[in-house]
This record gives structure tokens, sequence and C-alpha cells, in this order.
């Protein structure tokens, strides 16, 4: 089982140092911590265990240190800043531990770059040695990128050239969308395998600045402390980010806030969230509360069963949303988000859960949302309807049932608070074609709606009453788990996101699309493929032929 | 093209490659010259620019038209391009295309790859010579003195020779990357040579001949493997390199046990006959034999580094295309090719050191390396000779290769010069018995006192045996006076 959890005390690739507004996030990878067997992480390489250390390193510097305006991200090895993904892993590793390993280290490079757009918290690339890769693509996603001029380090994107694959986690998209390298010079750059130094570095616009060794460490702090005086990042004191308790049975992994059930024979995973029940009073209180604060503490548990699901539980086609509480506890939950919105550690929160939705739209599994009677999808929680491929309701109440209706509800947080890869909200991305209906709904901001006028005004997909409930479910699943699982996961790709292409969509969509479609191919993992033949010093054979 | 094995003198720069034809890489080397004068004045060898040095100059690349010896001012030397013969019909003696014709012109497949192989071996020539351009002033001998100068010269020679091959084939990025080879410092912190074993000083006379019989024999293995290779252009230039690399090693091998021979002779006179009565040898003026070994064992270590990791991709990809082949690749019996077979590496497996059949393509640099090994050893056999003829008991060693290393596996742990692991802390402790003290290091300076009476020598060191181009053993090889 790959376990997503880990904490600074478990790492082995990565160090945490302070400096006041200062932390210096420094890769210096153990060859010998590699997550699997048959491979050493040589030279900075990095592989999933790698990148999951990454990852709760930069969400704990967001919760736990607030004090900190600049992140500085270094190499603690000689000569090397980091060389990318360990190719020997992804020539042993299966198609699907590749995707999802693409996909998740592209969500932990989105994750750095959102601290810099949206927390006060600015990455800083400091390179010495070469960055190449996935190396120079994790350079790129911070903000101000320095690269030491010792006339030997470089950076380098050599994947086509040197492994006949693409650069994995957004390194050409970042080219030409962040960087604004010019596409032609970016062509010279991705086919030459050593890469580009000094100052041409800086007029490709690869980097921002180069600076000699004997400058070095003095311009990186310079730079670091200016910066970090551009931040609005205010608060003094971090809350710990508790370890999340989950326990693991063979059909059950069960949060305090979620549970997931799964059934293999059907594939699949019923992810219920409970809703909260004591919420604090105001700032103080959520401040006290820390890591326990309901939407905190869910959107962790619900990111990590996404993930445990996504790398552990790769037959499990179908993922049915469910919820039970009291919606307008949930609608406490969020209001305390609206109110305090300015305050350093509700904005990290609201930005963990729009990450976490995001998570949801990146998952590659069918995405069904049940609305029954004791449900609470309300605000936040009713972005798991709208994030669904389909969400159905019930519509009255069940003979006996003395709990009342279904409901559904909207907050202020589901038109502005959680936006998806594409830049809009879950809602204007369901209504592009209807800004009627968008208008609409916000003006049913905290109306208590049932099934049929959910259906009405287009927030669900169907309603169903009690004679057709249980039939239609069932059918949706069954014929869902029947359709082709690839099919699927390109149809959904295709119909989550409308609209406007942003960085980050084109990063999953158009990259990752291709890459996956490299990966497949002779050409990479065939047996005189490139991966394959990786190491060997026997060189590829390709199939010439262009499709 | 001209007549191959002789010498174009006519024109600015000599060479058998027909330059006064090829205008566009006659313009760039001329253009690459002015820089190249500028360079070695300012970063040659110090305060001896003016005097007339007995040097050897190439006049043709047969078996006797290399060596012409006479007097020569250092920056008036003519640095030439100097290509041994082409042979008729030569194939790519190994890798994937092994059989097919040598190419006379650059891959396009594998560009980048000859670009970086010859820019790293080209940045190690004048490196040396940045590292040794104190040593003239304190040279035990003008006969030393003209060897330093013609190590010199000859790896400003070696430069030209690595300059013009990126000029003739790499367009732009090789006039480019010629430029920079200028423009890199030895031990410079902003601007660097490329290994680091290039970067480290050459701070007294033991220094300069342990460098030039270790990291020169490197240098040797390295054009050995490159004379191989399927470019044939690199082939030649690397042949013709090597003859004048042997008289490196012949600078190393001879100097080290003309140091050793007055030791054992001193010590013999003096009545000493523990090697270890370290005081007393040095009261006498000479350098003690344990400090030699200790001296050995640095740069022997540092040299290790040079061959690179256990276990390489890059070494793999360039014998499998056709580029560096291993040493003596002509006289070696197998396919050539090595996709299916094994060699034996030593690598650090669960904090010990273990002796594990590689995929041979993989273990390129440590085939090479094992091969660096047999060759240095030869070396210190004849040291040995020097010591079993003056009756001492001592012997120099290799240490293992584990000792003291930087790169590659063994950089994780301490050992001793017999390759057993020691804790940080017993490193610590018996450091300064395996490697060169600080104390050492000033002993060794404080001999370093020039000698430049024609014929005579400093204490510390023996005369050699002969003269160069047999000259008597008065002859002033340099002429500091004119």
């Amino acid at each position: 089982m790959i376990d997503f959890q880990t904490d600074p005390t478990r790492y082995r690739h990565w160090k945490l140092s302070f400096d006041g507004p200062i932390a210096t996030l420094t890769m210096d990878v153990d060859p010998a911590g590699g997550l699997m067997d048959g491979y050493e992480l040589k030279l900075n390489s990095y592989d999933l265990g790698v990148d999951i250390e990454l990852a709760d390193a930069v969400q704990r510097l967001r919760f736990e240190h607030p004090e900190v305006k600049t992140v500085v991200l270094k190499s603690g090895k000689e000569n090397v800043f980091c060389a990318g993904a360990n190719i020997r892993m992804l020539g042993k590793a299966s198609h699907g531990h590749k995707v999802n390993f693409c996909k998740f280290t592209n969500e932990t490079r989105l994750s750095i770059e959102d601290a810099s757009e949206n927390s006060g918290q600015t990455y800083l690339a400091a390179i010495s040695g070469s960055a190449a890769g996935g190396g120079y693509e994790l350079a790129v996603t911070a903000d101000h990128i320095m690269l030491i001029d010792d006339r030997r380090s470089s950076v380098s994107l050599p994947e086509l050239p040197l492994l006949a694959v693409l650069p994995g986690t957004g390194g050409l998209t970042r080219l030409t969308d962040k960087r604004r390298v010019r596409r032609d010079l970016a062509d010279v750059f991705c086919t030459t395998e050593e890469g580009v130094r000094g100052k041409r570095a800086v007029q490709w616009r690869l980097v921002d600045e180069v600076v000699p060794p004997s400058a070095w460490e003095a311009k990186v702090n310079e730079r670091a402390l200016e910066l970090a005086a551009r931040s609005d990042r205010d608060g003094t004191k971090g809350i710990a980010l508790i370890q999340v308790q989950r326990t693991i049975s063979d059909d059950a992994i069960n949060y305090a806030h979620v549970r997931v059930a799964l059934d293999r024979a059907a594939r699949v995973a019923t992810i219920t969230i409970l809703g909260p029940s004591d919420l604090p009073a105001d700032l103080r209180g959520i401040h006290d509360t820390g890591a326990a604060f309901w939407p905190l503490a869910m959107a962790r548990e619900l990111d990590d069963a996404l993930l445990h699901l996504r790398s552990n539980e790769p037959s499990i086609g179908l993922i049915v949303f469910r919820s039970v509480g009291d919606p307008a506890q949930v609608l406490g939950a969020d209001s305390l988000l609206e109110q305090y919105q300015t305050d350093w550690l509700v904005r990290e929160i609201r930005l963990l859960l729009k990450r976490v939705l995001k998570r949801v739209d990146m998952t590659a599994r069918s995405l069904i949302t049940l609305i029954d009677p004791g449900s609470c999808f309300a605000g936040t929680l009713a972005e798991l309807v709208f994030a669904a491929d389909r969400a159905v309701m019930f519509a009255g109440s069940a003979a006996g049932d003395n709990r009342g209706p279904a409901t559904l509800h909207l907050s202020a947080l589901n038109f502005s608070a959680f936006p998806m890869g594409n830049g809009l909200s879950r809602l204007a991305n369901r209504f592009y074609g209807e800004p009627d209906s968008l208008n609409t709904a916000a003006a049913l901001i905290g109306e208590t709606l049932d099934a049929e006028a959910a259906e009405e005004h287009g927030l669900i997909t169907f309603a169903y009453d009690e004679t057709d409930w249980d039939d239609e479910v069932r059918l949706i699943l069954e014929e869902r788990a029947s359709f082709s699982p690839d099919a699927l996961t390109g149809l959904e790709a295709n119909l989550r996101f409308v609209g406007p292409e942003t960085m980050e969509t084109r990063i999953f969509g158009r990259l990752t699309a291709w890459q996956n479609w490299i990966f497949q191919r002779p050409n990479a993992v065939g047996e005189t493929g490139s991966l394959k033949r990786y190491g060997s010093g026997v060189r590829p054979d390709f199939d010439p032929e262009r499709v | 093209m001209p007549e191959a094995s002789q010498i174009d003198y006519n024109g600015l720069i000599p060479n058998n490659v027909g330059l006064a034809e090829d205008l566009r890489v006659r313009k760039a080397l001329e253009t690459w010259h002015p820089g190249y004068i500028d360079w070695w004045k300012s970063m040659g060898p110090e305060g001896f620019q003016n005097s007339p040095v007995y040097l050897r100059t190439a006049v043709g690349v047969g078996s006797e038209g290399w060596a012409k010896f006479g007097f020569v001012r250092m920056p008036e030397y003519r640095w030439g391009i100097l290509l041994a013969p082409q042979v008729e019909g030569r194939t790519i003696p190994f890798g994937a295309h092994k059989g097919e014709p040598a190419w006379q012109e650059v891959p396009g497949e594998y560009r980048a790859m000859l670009r970086r192989l010859l820019v790293i071996q080209g940045d190690t020539e004048p490196a040396s010579v940045e590292q040794q351009r104190h040593l003239g002033a304190t040279a035990p001998s003008l006969y030393d003195m003209r060897n330093l100068f013609q190590v010199n010269v000859e790896e400003g020679r070696h430069l030209w020779a690595m300059v013009y091959l990126l000029q003739k084939y790499f367009g732009r990025d090789g006039r480019e990357e010629a430029g920079e080879l200028l423009r890199r410092r030895s031990g410079d912190q902003d601007s660097p040579r490329m290994l680091g074993a290039f970067n480290e000083q050459t701070p007294d006379w033991l220094s300069f001949f342990m460098f030039t019989f270790f990291t020169d024999r490197d240098g040797k293995m390295q054009l050995a493997a490159l004379a191989q290779s399927g470019f044939d252009p690199l082939s030649r230039t690397c042949r013709f390199m090597l003859t004048e690399e042997a008289h490196h090693m012949f600078v190393g091998e001879t100097g080290v046990a003309r140091v050793i021979q007055r030791t054992a002779e001193a010590m013999k006179a003096a009545g000493i006959d523990d090697p270890y009565d370290i005081e007393r040898v040095r009261a006498l003026g000479v350098i003690d034999l344990p400090t030699i070994q200790k001296k050995a064992n640095l740069h022997f270590s540092l040299t290790l580094d040079l061959f690179g990791n256990e276990i390489s991709t890059n070494a793999a990809n360039a014998f499998n295309a056709g580029l560096k082949g291993r040493y003596r690749e002509d006289k070696l019996t197998d396919d050539h090719q090595l996709t299916s077979s094994v060699y034996p590496v030593l690598r650090l497996r669960d904090g010990t050191i273990v002796n594990e059949d590689v995929p041979a393509l993989s273990a390129l640099n440590m085939r090479l390396r094992d091969d660096y090994v047999e060759d240095a050893a030869t070396g210190v056999g004849r040291w040995n000779r020097v010591l079993e003829r003056a009756g001492m008991a001592f012997r120099m060693i290799l240490p293992h290769v584990a000792f003291n290393r930087r790169i590659g596996e063994f950089s994780a742990i301490h050992t001793d010069t017999d390759g057993n692991i020691l804790s940080s802390e017993a490193w610590h402790a018996r450091r300064e018995s395996m490697l060169p003290s600080t104390d050492d290091n000033l002993f060794i300076a404080s001999l370093m006192r020039t000698s430049r009476q024609p014929g005579s020598y400093a204490g510390w060191i023996a005369p050699p045996r002969q003269g160069i181009d047999n000259m008597p053993g008065d002859f002033e090889y340099v002429r500091i006076s004119d």
C-alpha cells in the first residue's frame, strides 16, 4: 500500500530549516530510499515517495509556519539540483503507476504555485548544479529562479532527446505560458540534452537571473528577503497538522468525518462525508480548534481517501459521494469561512478545500453523488454535487422515514471560493451555456431546495422518488461499471472542464494526454523502446512512422 | 589534403590538416589565437616567458618527425594542429555501428554527446597549466624546469587539438565552447574547471610529479579510449596526443623515483634504517618515505574520482554510439559490443564492499579505471625497484580504490588504505597517518628552494640518469639570464 501520510520526523529526502521569514526546503534524496525495489534515487532524482514528502512539506509550511513568507528551494547535493523523475523507476513502473505519479507530482507543483499566488508564501528556486527534466520543472514552479553561474550548472528538459518521452510535470506548458519562452527557442531548449546555462538561460527567460558563486549565498538571501517584503502574510502562530487518524480494513477506510466503503465486486467506493456537529463560535475558536476544525479536518481526510483510492484501489471505477448530517451546521461552517476570510488561517483552509476539490475533479473515476434524506449537501459540500459526473436526488420522503425530504443548499462559497482548474466556479462551469441559470442560482443562496426545485434549477441531474430511486441508482452504477474504463476516463476528463483553457488545464489536459499516449507507445515502453533501453547504453529502435 | 606526415609551417598555425585551404576554420582559429596567447601570458608559466627553453616541437607526425629540439621562448612556441595519418578504410571498431566506415564528419545524432566528450577532455588541458604556473620559481634544477615547461606547452597544444575539432566540426556551439575553455580558471570560485582534480592546487614539486604520474595517467587512459573512436578526426588527434602524453608519464615517474632515490641515499649515508624515524630523516633535508606514500595516496584517490560513477549510463551510451572505446580496444578479442556480457565491479552494498557482476556496458568507467590501476601499479613497481636497489625494506603501494573518495559509491564511507571501513571517529584519528598533514605540506614547502646552476640539483632530489635529448649533465636547459 502506498501511504500518502508523512511528517518531517519521517522525511528521508527533504530538510526544512527556518530563519525568520525565510524557510529553506533542501532536497537531499536518499538514493536507497526508493518507494519500491529495483532502482536507486541517484543525483536527487525522485519517485512518488520523494514527492509525497514534498507535498507534505509544502502543506505544513502553509499551515504550521505563518511567519514564513519566502521558501527557498535548493539542493543538498553538490553539482546537481535535481535530475527529475527516476528513469529506472519509470521503466519498471506499470502504466497506471506512471499516470498516478505524474498526476500527483503535477498537483504538488500546482500547490507550490498556489502558495506563491494566494498565500503570500513565495517560492524561490536557487539552482546550483544541473536542474534536468523534472528538476527544472520543479524549479519553474517558483516565482523567481536563480541559477548559479559557475559555467557548469544548467537547466534542461532532456526528456525528448534522452528518453523519447515528454516532460511530464508541466514543463512544456510552463515554458510557454508562465516563462513566456519563445516557442522556437523552447523547441531548441527541449531538444538539447545538455540544456542551457549562464547568460543565455536569462536571455531565453528560462531563469530570472544568474549569479556568480562568490555572490551566491548573499544574493539568494537578499532576493528571499525582497520577496518576503512583498507578502501580505501576517500570522504569527501556526497550527499543528496532526496526523490524520484512520483505520483501514478490508472493505472500509474510516476517518473521523469521512467513511469509505468498498464494494469490490461492484467496483464502487462509497465516500460518505459526516457533517460538522460542534463548530467554534469565532476566529479565536477556529485557531484554538486548529486541525480539528471540521472544514480543515474533513478536507485532509477526503484528500487522503482520494489519494488512497487512486493508487491502491485501481479496480474501483466508481466513487459514490454521500453525506450525513445537518445542512445548517455545514452552512455554519461556511459562514465562518466567509466571515473571517482575510485571516491567514481561514484563507489557508479555503485554499486547501479548493485544492482538494480540484483533486476530486482530477480523479479518473466516475463520480456519482447521491443526495438522499439525512444528507447535508450544503455550501462547500454541495461542491461534490457539482463536481460529480451525475448527481441524483431523492424526491419526497420514503415511507416510514421521519427525517424529512432531502435538501440542497447553496452558500456564497459555491460562487467564489473554489474555482476549478479552468478558473470557473463549479456552478459557472455547470452553467457555461446558461448564464441566466447561474444568476438564478446566486439568488438561491440560503434557500432550502428540495428535489423538485433543485431539478428545476439544473443543480442536479435527475430527481427520483421512492418508487424509482433504488432501481435507477442501481442501473446508473451497473451501467457505468460496464463501460470501458479507458473511454470513461477520457469522456469524463473532457466533459468535466468546459470553456476556457488555463495553464493548469493545459498541463493536465494537453500535456498528460500526450505523455500518457507516448508512455503507451512501443517507442517508449516496447522491448526496444527508450525507457526499457535507458541506461543499458544500447540505443532504442524507433518505429519511424509518424502518427 | 597535404601530405599528412609533414606539417605546414608557413601559416600562423603549423598544421597537417590543410588549414590554408579551409578558410572557415582558419578564420575561427585565427580569431581564437590572440585569446589563447593572452591566456598563455597571463595564466601560463609565471616569470619565464622570455627565457629561451630547450623544448621539443613536432615537425612531423611520423615516427621520426615529431620531436625536434631547440631553444624557443614559450609564447613563440609553434602550437599546431597535428593529426596522426589517416588509415585507409578504417571502420568503427566497437558499439552498435561496429564495422561501418569510420565517420569523417560528426553524425548528427551524436553531436551533443561528442561535443561534451571533447569539452571535458579539452578543459583538463589548460587546467593543469594553470595549476602548475608558479612552479618554475622553485624548480629543483634547470633540467626539471625544462621538463615542467615541456609538459606545459604540450598541454597547451592538446588544448589546441580539442579546439580545432570543436571549431571544425561543431559550428557556432563549438566556437562558443572553444572560447569558454579559455575563460574557465583552475580553482576559481566563480569559474572553475569542470573536474574536481583540476581545481586542486599543485603547490610543490612533489605534487607536480605525483600529478603527472597519477592524474596525467588518467589523461592518457581517456585519450587512449578516445583514440579508438569511430569519429576518425578525434581518433587521429588522440593518437598523436598520446605520443606526447608519454613524456608526461616519464616526468612523473622518474621525478618521484629520483625523490625516493635521494631519500634512500641520504638515509643510508646517515645510517638511518627506520623509514618512520621521520624527524631524523627530515633533518637530512630529504622527504621521508611515509610522507611520499601519503602524497601518492592523495593523488591516486583524487584521480580515481575522475573516472566517475561505478555504474555509468553516459559511458555506456558513448561506447554503444562508437564514440569512446575501451583502453586498447583494438587489442581486445571479444565482440566489441558488450550487449550481453558482464564485468565485475567493486560496489558498496549494505555498508560492505563487495565484488558484483554488472552489465559490461554500464561498467565501462570501472573497466577503464581497472586498466588505469594496473598501469599505475607498474610504475609503482619501478619506484620499488629503486628502494630495492638501495637496500630499503620500505615499499610504496597503491591504496585501495575505496580510500578517500568523493565521487561514486565509496564517497559515502571512510576506509583505510587497505579498504577496511572506518568509523568517522577512526577516520579522523587516522587521517593524518594516511594523507599529508599540514605539517607534512609545510615541511615539503620548506624544501622548495630553487637550484638554477646548470647541472646542480636541490638536495631532496637525485639527478636524472641521463639528460634530455642526450644532453650532458651541465647543459643549460633554460637560459634564464637571456
